[in-house]
């Protein structure tokens, strides 16, 4: 047991499974002998070498595509997207071919691939290194789309990604590569790719959220019960699709009152479906109309560091809003 | 001074007879198939027909150089040819121009044309063009990695060369010399685009450009494309890299049951193309050979006649996919 954090956790998970099965290999832009843009797979060369390790040209429709020829081919490979706002060239080879692969041949190919990519707002990261993709993925039967938060759960459902035999694309939130640390055992800890957690039991409200967002909302759900008596239950879906609906519902259920947060652009987004599956299969039990908060509707964060804390939800505002619930 | 008999082009090949019977018997059965098939969607009972025919040489030529179920194939939706020959049956394809259960490409999931096998590692197939190139790419790097002499074949038209994907894949194959032949036949059309208007000089030499050769060989003549694909996956086999062949041929159907070609292209070129029809050619190669006379010709097209109007019969009277089935199999189980 060691205390790790976010960006460890992943490299551990990796390091392990590689290890553990020959067939496991990374691909993408510098993750070589550089390691990757943020160390994920810093030392992975050395150990595993160039081809189990195989920097790739820089093309994403290339490093998806060829990634589920060779997984179709006895291989399972990780391919990693340097940054989440640069998926889009692979946007065809995700939706039409990895994720319609099994169902399009009634269950003969499978595609066991993961395809991590690090997602969200950071300063400095500007326009094309700060979106949050999620939403554009999340309707795509045949796709898992994860996005872990916590340096325990993500290294075991990076464990579980590669393992599984449906493409998986793991989200990483890259504010919080250095942020979150905890202690992460070496081996045994597993988090299959279908259940929410539960972080923090309350009967006023229930928060949703993950990444970031819900790093902050459950120091903020800390403050609320400390200065207000506020029970805030949270729950981070950590599946994004397909989404764990009982955890949602049951915990709704008993608070009756329902607040999603999300960094990503709030219209379409994540938080809309979770307020949808609420609204329908829980109204009844619904004391307030569900609320969300999240980014504008504009289109990504800023370079200007204080543009973008304008832009992404901050402690303050998440405070706020769970008051406003907790108070209606 | 005694006169040497040339030998026939088959020989210096090393094609025995039997090799050329069955390139002949397998473009005559893709070609009687694809006929059946516009007749079941005249007849309304197929909704939809995309065809092989003029491309018979091509993709059987090519294909004959594989090894059913360990090479891999990453064919397009013409490529019904290919799919014959390494081992799908006429049935299997009537099974899926109707949509029935039985399909084995997909359960009825998919339109005609979008094969796969797991058995003979023809690769699942899609619509949108030219995304099977660097999967194709992806599945040859396995192969090398693990030290096998597998090769892959990926193929598509022209137009499959204009998008970004086909460069990635060709750039990504010549810099690890990765054992994938890349194979474009060439039909003049892409639904009513002209190559002229799709391709900017030629495709072959473009292979020069990513370090691996690029050949330009006459798509209707099933031994040069043979010969081609030969070499090719003689290389891709001990290790020696990619290639590039363009084959080059000609569409002699519309685009497919739902296109009217007449809006694009003057009867008389098909019927020119017509005169240059892979089969006849071949037929006129054995016919002159020796191999094959009218009697022979007559009686295997009968033969397959029969074959395939008894596949079209099993596969009308099969039931249709399950509509059940459509809520399942989306995730394959952990």
């Amino acid at each position: 047991m060691a205390e790790k954090n976010l960006l460890q956790a992943i490299h551990d998970g990796l390091a392990e499974e590689m290890r553990a099965d020959e067939t496991v290999m990374v691909l993408g832009e510098d993750v070589g002998r550089a390691g990757g843009v943020f160390r994920v797979t810093q030392g992975l060369h050395e150990e595993f070498g160039p081809s189990r390790v195989l920097d790739t040209p820089l093309a994403e429709s290339l490093i998806v595509g060829s990634a589920i020829g060779l997984s179709v081919n006895g291989m399972r490979p990780v391919a990693e997207i340097q940054f989440a706002d640069f998926i889009l060239p692979a946007f065809d080879q995700i939706l039409n071919e990895a994720a319609k692969f099994y169902y399009r041949s009634n269950g003969v190919w499978t595609v066991p691939l993961t395809i991590r990519a690090p997602y969200g707002a950071v300063h400095g990261g500007a326009l094309y290194h700060s979106q949050s993709i999620e939403a554009w993925f999340c309707n795509t039967p045949g796709l898992k789309v994860v996005a872990p938060t916590f340096p325990a759960d993500a290294k075991a459902m990076l464990k579980s990604a590669i393992r599984d035999p449906n493409p998986v694309l793991f989200l990483e939130h890259k504010r919080t590569y250095r942020l979150i640390k905890e202690d992460v055992t070496d081996e045994g800890h597993e988090v299959m790719l279908d259940k929410a957690r539960l972080h923090r039991e309350g009967g006023d409200i229930t928060v949703v959220s993950y990444g970031l967002m819900l790093y902050t909302a459950l120091e903020v759900a800390g403050k609320l019960s400390d200065e207000h008596g506020i029970g805030a239950e949270v729950v981070e879906p950590r599946t994004l699709y397909p989404l764990d609906r009982e955890t949602i519902l049951n915990s709704v259920k008993k608070t009756g009152k329902l607040l999603v947060i999300s960094e990503a652009n709030i219209t379409g987004s994540v938080s809309g479906e979770i307020v949808a599956i609420v609204s329908a299969e829980a109204f009844e039990w619904l004391d307030a109309p569900v609320m969300r908060l999240g980014a504008p509707d504009t289109p990504a964060a800023p370079f200007a560091r204080s543009a973008m804390d304008a832009f992404v939800p901050s402690a303050e505002k998440i405070e706020a809003a769970m008051l406003e619930l907790a108070r209606y | 001074m005694a006169i040497e008999k040339t030998r026939a082009r088959h020989e210096s090949l090393g094609l025995g007879e039997q090799d050329l019977l069955k390139l002949y018997r397998h473009m005559l059965v893709a070609r009687r198939v694809d006929e059946r098939s516009w007749i079941l969607n005249r007849q309304g009972k197929a909704a939809f027909v995309i065809s092989c025919q003029g491309q018979e040489a091509a993709q059987i030529g090519a294909a004959y150089n594989l090894r059913p179920g360990y090479d891999y194939l990453y064919p397009y939706y013409r490529d019904s040819g290919m799919t014959l020959l390494l081992g799908q049956t006429p049935r299997d394809q009537f099974l899926s121009i109707l949509g029935k259960g039985e399909d084995p490409n997909s359960g009825g999931r998919q339109m005609p044309g979008h094969f796969s096998s797991r058995e003979l590692n023809i690769v699942t197939a899609s619509a949108p063009v030219g995304v099977q190139y660097p999967q194709a790419t992806g599945t040859a790097l396995a192969f090398k990695m693990r030290g096998e002499d597998g090769v892959v074949m990926a193929s598509g038209g022209e137009a499959s060369t204009s998008g970004g994907d086909w460069h990635e894949a060709m750039n990504f194959a010549g810099i690890h010399d990765l054992p994938v032949i890349f194979l474009i036949e060439n039909n003049v059309y892409a639904i009513s685009v002209p190559s002229k208007l799709q391709v900017a000089g030629s495709i072959a030499k473009r292979a020069e450009g990513y370090g691996f050769p690029g050949v330009e060989v006459d798509g209707n003549d099933v031994l040069a494309v043979y010969e081609a694909a030969r070499d090719a996956v003689g290389r891709a086999r001990r290790g020696d890299g990619p290639t590039l062949i363009e084959a080059k041929t000609y569409r002699i159907t519309a685009h497919s049951s739902d296109d009217d070609d007449r809006r694009y292209r003057e009867r008389e070129e098909i019927e020119e193309w017509r005169l240059k029809d892979p089969i006849i050619r071949f037929e006129k190669y054995l016919f002159d050979n020796g191999l094959l006379d009218e009697e022979g010709k007559e009686a295997m097209d009968r033969e397959i006649k029969a074959e395939v109007a008894e596949a079209s019969e099993y596969a009308e009277n099969a039931p249709f996919a399950d509509p059940e089935d459509v809520l399942t199999g989306v995730y394959a189980e952990a």
